[in-house]
């Protein structure tokens, strides 16, 4: 038996019923990693074989004489590297953090150990999360496992490309304008960014506060419900999460769509669009159709406005996030500064890649005096009319279905030098974030090229259940959550 | 919104970035290209909408000033690149004079 193939919830039950040891759990992945993981370079850290033995090993003696196991016990999970793990270096893709060793577990990395979890290694991303393709990362690209020429998406790439390539069993990523979501279509896998405040963000490092939300990348739905329903409640450590119940959100896993009203965005399929992405999200809504699900058609007006908005608040709250990065505190300090002031500067200027200090300035420029207002003000006005429409189409319908990413995944480099086209590839996730709503990406097709096509399913905030139901139906009729990259380069 | 080198070098400076002269005609391009791109809003309509800070109902959170262990001093110092006698050390901020 291949143990790297299997979802969440079936090696949970392997476990769980003691047919595979915490023991044979960890060799298999360290054998996966060894040969798989030179090729894709998901991980920034990997979790060093010995390590993860000698966790199996204090598992297995643990459970000796009455086998009581928790859920994710002996389970191996990727954490994005932006994600705060006590001991183990968290670098943000960043030159900045390099050698930045967290003092303290997040929220979710905490719930994660008390349930002893492995920790199968820190996932690549582009710097601080910023950017749609991990080209960003100071520390090189990853590949998509479907294809090594393309990107694997972006900002959580490294996340997405080891859950499909069965280097991990599930991995957790952040979702600030669709980091999630787009880099699980590109990698074929299923991506959840939950509602703004569901989880909590205590160590995650931040980058645009009032955007940024932590989620998760899995083989499958029921994953995603099973992992959501462990990382979801309110923290008194960050005064964000909220104070909401956390239902058992498998029990909503149904297949059928009989009841749901689903809307359809008429601004989400535009004149232009990629053929191919068009055609495997239509088709997905008949398939919806086919399962009994009510469509549609609804309009979101202020779509179009969404990416300008964003890239004026999610830099604005950047720029002020990382003022932090001064040389003092953590992180990498210039080496040769005479004074304070050219300590900062040259600190920055070192440690900051080129995407990081592009958005630092222009959310600098954004809320400095005399462009305050004409920017920083109106975006956020804008944000309240791109809120307004959820609000109103929500009266209609239950969930929206669009498609997640304009295009299957473009090649590496192709973005590089143009930020603008670069920042377009996010245009149907951004909405999501400044709504503060919950979606899911899960895939829906394969482009003639064979690269994987995702459909977006969006709910109303803190409904993740009819967002999970309705994305389980669908999948469950379909086969492309059980399509896997081959590898074969 | 088309900006120039001039410009470029103003928001570097609030922005505490170094950044080099081979740095500068490339930011104000991209730059330009963005903030162009952004200028799209000035179309909407926007009188009397009030801006929104958070989607969460903001309220204020309090807890009872109690004290509580906190990060230990050699861990809080950990990280930093220079340290000494217990303290972050930092560049001389005055100018002998």
């Amino acid at each position: 038996m291949s143990l790297h193939r299997l979802t969440l919830s079936e090696l949970q039950q392997e476990f769980s019923e003691a047919k595979v040891s915490a023991v044979e759990i960890a060799q298999a992945f360290s054998k996966r990693l060894a040969l798989v993981e030179p090729k894709v370079k998901a991980f920034i850290s990997p979790a060093k074989k010995e390590t993860l033995l000698a966790e199996a090993k204090a598992i297995d003696l643990k459970l000796r004489g009455w086998r009581r196991t928790s859920p994710l016990m002996a389970m191996p999970i990727a954490i994005k590297d932006n994600i705060c793990t006590e001991g183990v270096k968290t670098t943000c893709g960043s030159r900045m953090l390099e050698t930045f060793v967290p003092p303290y577990d997040a929220t979710v990395v905490s719930r994660f150990r008390s349930q002893d979890y492995f920790l199968i290694g820190k996932t690549n991303l582009d710097e601080f999360a910023m950017g749609s393709s991990t080209e960003n990362s100071a520390f090189g690209p990853t590949r998509n496992p479907w294809n090594q020429a393309h990107i694997p998406g972006g900002s959580s790439g490294g996340s997405a490309a080891a859950v499909a390539a069965d280097l991990c069993v599930a991995a957790l990523g952040s979702d600030t304008g669709g980091s999630i979501r787009q880099p699980a279509a590109c990698c074929g896998v299923v991506g959840l960014k939950p509602t703004y405040g569901r989880v909590s963000r205590y160590g995650l490092v931040a980058f645009a506060s009032s955007l940024d939300q932590i989620g998760t990348l899995t083989k499958d739905v029921r994953d995603a419900a099973m992992l959501l329903k462990v990382i979801a409640g309110h923290d008194p450590q960050d005064s964000t999460s909220a104070d909401v119940v956390v239902p058992d959100y498998s029990k909503s896993l149904k297949t059928s769509m009989r009841g749901m009203k689903v809307g359809v965005p008429k601004e989400f399929f535009t004149d232009g669009m990629d053929p191919e992405v068009e055609q495997a999200v239509r088709a997905a809504i008949e398939q919806m159709k086919d399962l009994k699900a009510e469509i549609k058609e609804i309009s979101l007006p202020m779509t179009k406005y969404a990416v300008a908005v964003y890239y004026v608040i999610a830099t604005a709250e950047a720029s002020s996030n990382l003022a932090r990065y001064d040389g003092v505190r953590y992180g990498v300090r210039a080496a040769k500064e005479k004074g304070l002031l050219e300590m900062y500067t040259k600190t920055r200027q070192e440690g900051f890649g080129a995407e990081v200090k592009r958005r630092i300035m222009l959310g600098t420029y954004a809320l400095s005096a005399g462009y305050y207002e004409a920017y920083y003000g109106k975006a956020q006005a804008v944000r309240t009319l791109i809120k307004r429409d959820f609000d109103e189409a929500f009266k209609e319908v239950d969930i929206i279905v669009t498609p997640t990413m304009p295009t299957p995944a473009f090649q590496l480099g192709e973005k590089v030098q143009d930020p603008l086209q670069m920042y377009l590839s996010d245009i149907f996730t951004i909405s999501v974030n400044l709504a503060g709503v919950p979606a899911i990406a899960v895939p829906c097709g394969l482009s003639a090229a064979r690269l994987p096509i995702g459909v977006q399913i969006i709910g109303r905030a803190f409904e993740e259940e009819k967002v999970l139901r309705a994305a389980y139906a669908y999948e469950q009729a379909t086969e492309w959550h059980k399509k896997r990259p081959g590898l074969s380069w | 919104m088309e900006i120039t080198q001039k410009e470029v070098e103003h928001v570097a400076k609030l922005a505490r970035l170094d950044i080099g002269e081979d740095e500068k005609g490339t930011f104000a391009r991209q730059l330009s290209a963005v903030l162009t791109y952004m200028d799209q809003l000035k179309e909407v309509e926007t009188a009397g909408v009030e801006p929104t800070t958070t989607v969460l109902p903001a309220v204020n959170v309090f807890r009872d000033d109690v004290v509580r262990p906190s990060l230990p001093r050699e861990q809080a110092l950990a990280n930093a690149p220079e340290q000494s006698e217990g303290f972050f050390s930092v560049p001389r901020i005055l100018e002998d004079r």
